[in-house]
């Protein structure tokens, strides 16, 4: 399997750092070499981050490049459109179809980009759009967006379900184990709609 | 099996396995997980310092009683524990002793760019660079036996996508951890004129069997591809190369001062063209070129910011990848003091007032930005307390119109010695120490006010007041910020008063006590649209068509919005 590069991108304290956690560790359990890399401190307080996720047979540089990520996970959609040029050629962006306004925005100094999803579906070949933060709600809790989302990008890769689920049980804690489950399932099953809506 | 860490876990996981018994550190991005995760080892007695000299000299001490030892700082902290490392880079250790330093290329989360490699060619001492996880992990092991076996503080250098980057180690069982005995000896260890002078030609003794020693080091290899093409390069630039230029022979430096100049001569005779590639300074350059070879660096690659693989197939003039354009516009988005902190209430008033407001590190740095917009300068660690006070003997009529303000970590970190400067030298300066109980911009480590020990046992808290009265200051006041009104008042009294104050805000940072407040929404039959809420900078309010609106997945309910509301359109929700 050629090298398989993911970014997971968001607004800092929405949780990419626990999903990317979970997305390192499937990766793990495939038997490939695998970097990550993310970046902690002041973008944590709520500015753009991103998460590099890199897995093949051999991999040097942790860092995905302009033009080379196979998927990206947004989990709001500005940060999908600031990462969007990152994308291959025939990649996938999965976008949560949640607005986060940046302090730029709230203090009018620029706008908020109207039509984005409508920008990144004429450039990208794939764009799963989902409501994470909605489905979120429905099983139980806000937080568990960033699972969420997972499970919509594991319905586009090409690994087994059950590792992705066994690699949640690793690494969510017992007591919200359940509740991440449930995220997962959701946003793989609304991928998947989403998907056929799509074509 | 392999098991995927940081490197930063991977150092914590190397002093587990090669004896480190004593850890020391202050919390600083990218260093700080190092010493929270040798944390998870009971084996090892692993703190917290109130500063990165108090860590350096901890280590000191507990390398000379015999102990190994790791010590890890921010490259910003080297400055702060510079003083220590280059006199007992003179005395040399008992038990080994590795410096870590975690350099930030791109300032991702810092104040400057500066590469600490310069430090080890500085003071003296041997410097390693890893690559990867695997290699930071080695090299802890590898700089505890050089540090032994050539009597000298090793510096091991890494930068934030080593220390941040997951990559797959091999974990080993831990050796044996034993202190060694210590021996009296005031020659090596008295740092007074007459034996520094003997301990400073022990220095060139000591330099010449380094630079043996580094020619023959496993570390530094060469791995042999087309000899068209020759590329020296050390640390996270490793990585880069070995994608950028597959087929180039390359000679990686993992073991970088001294550098070892038969190596490097043997590599570039060997190769047609030969480049360096390095992040940041010209460190491996400057030295290449002063032995006369010639070699292509800096003029083709930045020195400002990170490397990346892109960035080095663009200065080769590579073959270009067809890239999709980057999207036009896109505001950018700059971080944010949480919905709900304790800080953004005193911002808030210090813009209304319109105070000089002498700044410093820590989250509350963010209160600089639109629409807080009420910070003046942030140069270093502590420098808030002094520079009010420089600004004052500046311009002495604008006394009554300056703070400072500095948070309650911070304070302890280097803001002590300023406020008792202010005390000494008849300053009258109001000094606000914003104390939310943790150091929250690092990830929320305890220090010595909260009470807590790195592992979060029970310890004595430093009484920041007492403190301050104790050095002499008589105005102390301890309010809560989200009480407004009081601490305008208090604030505006103070500043007047021709005295020096100190007036600590205590509320501890919402990301460590749970909000349970119902939320708050705006009656958009009461908002008049007049943007008064839009000053606090509260991420949870947005405005759109003559509308404030607060996101209910942002809002922790903490209020503060609802008192500078004139109209009083907001309200709260029932949880
Ligand atoms: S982490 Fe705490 S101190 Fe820092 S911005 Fe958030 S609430 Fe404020
Ligand atoms: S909207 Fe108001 S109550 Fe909610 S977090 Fe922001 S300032 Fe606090």
């Amino acid at each position: 399997m050629p090298t398989q590069n993911i970014l997971l991108v968001g607004v800092g304290g929405q949780g990419t750092i626990l999903a990317s956690k979970i997305l390192a560790e499937v990766a793990v359990m495939q038997g490939l070499d695998v970097k990550m890399s993310e970046v902690h401190g002041m973008a944590q307080r709520g500015g753009s981050v991103v998460t590099h996720v890199r897995m093949g047979e051999q991999v040097h540089s942790p860092l995905v490049e302009e033009g080379e990520a196979d998927f990206i996970v947004a989990f709001e959609k500005l940060e999908a459109l600031r990462w969007a040029h990152y994308l291959r050629e025939g990649g996938s962006i999965v976008v949560n179809d949640q607005r986060i306004d940046p302090m730029t925005v709230i203090t009018g100094q620029a706008p908020y980009p109207p039509e984005i999803l409508e920008t990144l579906q004429a450039d990208a070949e794939e764009v799963v759009v989902i409501d994470a933060l909605q489905l979120a709600r429905e099983v139980g809790s806000i937080k568990a967006v960033n699972v969420v989302l997972l499970g919509a990008l594991a319905q586009k890769m090409q690994i087994e379900k059950s590792q992705w689920l066994e690699a949640i049980r690793r690494i969510v804690p017992a007591k919200a184990l359940d509740l991440n489950l449930q995220a997962f399932e959701a946003g793989f099953q609304g991928a998947g709609i989403a998907a056929q809506a799509d074509s | 099996m392999k098991t995927l860490l940081t490197g930063n876990e991977a150092i914590a996981r190397g002093a587990y396995e090669y004896g480190v018994t004593v850890a020391a550190a202050y919390p600083g991005t990218p260093s700080t997980e190092i010493l929270e995760n040798v944390g998870q080892y009971s084996e090892i007695k692993a703190q917290w310092s109130p500063n990165e000299k108090v860590a350096m000299e901890v280590a000191v001490g507990s390398s000379i009683a015999g102990a190994r030892t790791l010590v890890a700082m921010k490259h910003v902290g080297v400055n702060v524990a510079a003083d220590p490392l280059f006199t007992f880079a003179y005395a040399g250790v008992n038990g080994g002793l590795v410096l870590v330093s975690a350099d930030d290329p791109g300032m991702h989360s810092s104040q400057n760019e500066q590469d600490n490699r310069n430090y080890a060619k500085f003071a003296k001492i041997p410097m390693l660079e890893p690559s990867d996880s695997q290699e930071a992990k080695d090299y802890v092991g590898l700089g505890l036996s050089i540090s032994e076996q050539f009597d000298v503080p090793v510096l091991l250098r890494v930068t934030t996508r080593i220390s941040h980057s997951k990559t797959l180690v091999e974990l080993r069982d831990p050796m044996p951890r034993t202190a060694k005995a210590y021996v009296k000896d005031i020659k090596k260890y008295v740092m007074m004129p007459a034996f520094a002078r003997q301990k400073r030609m022990q220095l060139e003794e000591r330099y010449a069997h380094l630079k043996a020693y580094s020619e023959t080091a496993p570390v530094n290899r060469i791995e042999w591809g087309n000899r068209r093409v020759g590329v020296i390069t050390s640390g996270i630039a490793y990585q880069y190369v070995k994608e950028a230029l597959p087929s180039a022979s390359i000679l990686k430096l993992g073991f970088t001062w001294p550098l070892p100049n038969q190596l490097i001569k043997e590599f570039a005779a060997a190769v047609e063209k030969l480049y360096v590639i390095e992040e940041n300074e010209p460190y491996l350059e400057d030295h290449i070129k002063t032995m006369g070879l010639a070699v292509v660096g800096k003029e083709i690659f930045p020195s400002v910011g990170e490397l990346s693989v892109r960035i080095i197939e663009r200065a080769l003039d590579g073959p270009l990848q067809t890239v999709g354009k980057r999207a036009a516009n896109v505001p950018v988005r700059p971080p944010v003091l949480c919905p709900g902190c304790p800080h953004r209430p005193v911002f808030y008033l210090l813009k209304q007032l319109q105070l000089f407001v002498t700044g410093d590190i820590g989250c509350y740095t963010l209160g600089a930005l639109p629409p807080l917009d009420a910070m003046d300068t942030c140069i270093c660690m502590g420098a808030s307390l002094p520079m009010a006070l420089g600004f004052e003997k500046a311009h002495p009529e604008l006394a009554e119109k300056t703070v400072a303000v500095i948070g309650d970590s911070t304070f302890v970190h280097s803001g002590i010695t300023g406020l008792i400067d202010i005390v000494y030298n008849g300053g009258t300066s109001t000094v606000l120490i914003l104390d939310n109980s943790t150091t929250a911009m690092t990830g929320h480590q305890e220090h010595p006010g909260t009470g807590k020990t790195l592992r979060r046992e029970p310890t004595a808290a430093l009484d920041i007041e007492a403190l301050c009265k104790a050095v002499g200051v008589k105005r102390t006041f301890v309010i809560d910020p989200f009480d407004m009104e009081g601490l305008k008042t208090l604030i505006k009294r103070e500043v007047a008063t021709r005295e020096p104050s100190v007036i600590i805000t205590k509320r501890p940072c919402v990301l460590i006590v749970k909000q349970d407040e119902p939320l708050l929404s705006i009656d958009h039959e009461k908002c008049v649209g007049c943007k008064m809420c839009m000053r606090i900078g509260c991420p949870a309010i947005s405005h759109a068509n003559k509308k404030s609106t607060v996101n209910p997945a942002l809002c922790v309910g903490c209020g503060v919005c609802a008192q500078v509301c004139k109209f009083n359109a907001f309200v709260r929700e029932v949880r």
